[in-house]
């Protein structure tokens, strides 16, 4: 087993997910079999290689420091599912 | 035992741009919730943020004025946290790769000069606001300041007192200002500091348990906060108990910190490069540029302020506290070429006008022309050094030039020999026991004399001559 029931739980609780306790184990080989596939690429040698982030190789793409027409208000809170004065309405944080 | 606390301090400063950092929505603080908006920075489905170059270039600013090595080649980077700050769900930030890194400031406290290591610095967007309703269990989301942009600077912790800490704030605040990339208000959260704190036993080499506290939004504060978590840990450690590795937060209003919330400890931010973003290349080019452009910054302006114009130390770190307020001392002196004065008339009158009426340099009535030239008027005779009181005071009521003041209100010194030599003789025969008293030895009744002389002149009649006058009189 590549990954432990509580590593699943840990993940499920970092992405915000609900998951039973009965499909935990489904997961856990789910998720295991993933990473033992990504694996694979442990057996290639990439010693002086450096790590690749980009598959293209620009660079630099700019904009200049000028101002666009923004949303309006109803657009930009349309998809929300709830709205109160121009602001987002989510469940109660305390930050 | 003796205990030494090590700091280090993270600052987020908010660049001036006008527009965020990978959208070209509005920057600017105080529009209606959510005007400042687009489907790039609400993270809509399929958008592509684009860097604006603005951004880089203020961060290339500020990474060259705090000697640091710039990276020819930066990346940016996805942190993943769940908050409803933030639309995407992560935040574009800069981790492995920063743009910049191993730089340093000199500080001053009690007049001893110190060196603060500086880390890194790197660009990343900043959160939308939340707005917490106390009365239900909603908070309410604003996403104009998403993608605002913002530099955070990373001390090393060579940091080894709040004094210290709050004198190397104040520094790096004074250097953003003089870069013109932030204005460095603290009350409004363009410029925000989190501490990190840990001590140890004098002489140790490892460091400690550290905390970190949030919620600093002043100078005094940064202190305050210091203060108190230093003295808790020691007494934490001298009761026996281990110090916790946590976030607390500053409460100003009882003066203590107290443990943020555990779930919020929970921060797992599975970093990785932003796909979206292309890695940013800077040049010597670029980067050779840039130095060339840097303002004269505060401690080299402050250390010819004290050669060239052979002020005290104290007086050239008040006249250099902002570039605005040293632009208006050198232009008074262009005018006006005494140091000295100017840096009293400044300092005291004008910056104690400024600061009660809670406004900057930028915004004085008294112009450093005008300033310049009230200074002309003392020193050509016109007015005296006590009428220029009044004056500077009807300047900065009604904005008006001097020479019109002086004019308008009949302020004008009398130098006429015979018009003071008249008022002291009917002063002198109103007071016939005094004038007795005085030439039977009693020297300090003059200065009575000069105040009943001055009450009938208004305090117009020069200093000088009345004196000569009344003592000849006297004799």
């Amino acid at each position: 087993m590549k990954i432990t029931k509580e590593e699943v739980l840990h993940v499920a609780n970092l992405a915000h997910l609900h998951i039973d306790e009965s499909s935990i184990e489904m997961f856990a080989g789910q998720i295991g079999t993933i990473l033992e596939y990504i694996d694979t690429l442990n057996r290639v040698d990439t010693k002086g290689v450096p790590p690749t982030t980009h598959a293209i190789s620009l660079t630099n793409a700019f904009r200049e420091d000028r101002e666009k027409e923004h949303l309006d208000r109803e657009s930009a809170l349309a998809n929300a599912p709830e709205q109160e004065d121009g602001n987002f309405i989510v469940p109660k944080v305390i930050g | 035992m003796e205990f030494e606390p090590v700091i280090g301090l993270e600052v987020h400063a908010q660049l001036k741009t006008k527009t965020k950092i990978f959208c070209g929505c509005s920057a600017s603080f105080g529009a209606p919730p959510n005007t400042h908006t687009c489907p790039v920075c609400l993270g809509m489905p399929g958008v592509l943020p684009v860097l604006n170059k603005k951004v880089v270039e203020y961060a290339l600013r500020m990474a060259s004025a705090t000697n640091c090595g710039i990276a020819h080649e930066s990346r940016w980077a996805r942190k993943n946290y769940f908050y409803p700050d933030l639309p995407k769900g992560y935040q574009i930030s800069q981790y492995e790769l920063p743009i910049a890194v191993n730089g340093h400031i000199d500080i001053e406290v009690n007049g001893d000069g110190k060196t603060i290591g500086i880390t890194r610095i790197h660009m990343e967007e900043d959160a939308g606001k939340l707005t917490h309703d106390p009365g239900r269990p909603v908070s309410m989301v604003d996403f104009n300041r998403a993608g605002v942009p913002l530099i955070e600077i990373v001390s090393e912790p060579d940091i080894r007192s709040p004094r210290e800490a709050g004198a190397y704030l104040r520094q790096l605040r004074a250097i953003v200002r003089y870069l013109g990339i932030c204005d460095g208000n603290l009350e409004e959260g363009s410029f925000r500091c989190d501490a990190n704190v840990s001590v140890r036993p004098e002489g140790a080499e490892t460091f400690g348990t550290r905390t970190e506290i949030k919620n600093l939004n002043s100078f005094k504060h940064v202190e305050n906060a210091l203060e108190y978590e230093i003295n808790r840990q020691i007494e934490t450690l001298m009761s026996g108990d281990p110090v916790v590795q946590e976030t607390r937060l500053w409460d100003a209003v009882k003066s203590r910190t107290t443990p943020m919330r555990g779930k919020e400890e929970a921060h797992d931010y599975r970093y990785f490069p932003d796909p979206d973003l292309l890695p940013l290349v800077i040049d010597d080019e670029w980067i050779r540029e840039v130095k060339n452009t840097l303002p004269e910054l505060p401690t080299p302006k402050k250390e010819r302020f004290v050669r060239e114009y052979e002020l005290s130390s104290g007086d050239a770190e008040i006249l250099t506290a902002s570039r605005e307020l040293a632009d208006y001392f050198e232009e008074c002196f262009r005018e006006f070429p005494n140091p000295r004065r100017i840096g009293n008339w400044m300092i005291g009158p004008l910056l104690g006008l400024l600061n009660a009426a809670g406004t900057g340099i930028e915004s004085s009535p008294v112009s450093p022309h005008h300033l310049a030239r009230l200074l002309q008027l003392i020193d050509e005779g016109v007015i005296s050094g006590k009428i220029a009181k009044t004056v500077f005071e009807e300047m900065a009521a009604s904005g008006k030039p001097p020479d019109r003041i002086v004019e308008e209100k009949g302020l004008v010194q009398v130098t006429d020999t015979s018009a003071i030599e008249s008022v002291v003789l009917k002063v002198l025969s109103r007071f016939p026991g005094e004038v007795e008293a005085y030439r039977s030895g009693k020297d300090k009744l003059l200065g009575f004399f000069v105040g009943q002389v001055m009450k009938e002149t208004k305090g117009r009649a020069n200093p000088k001559i009345l004196n000569d006058i009344l003592k000849d009189r006297l004799r």
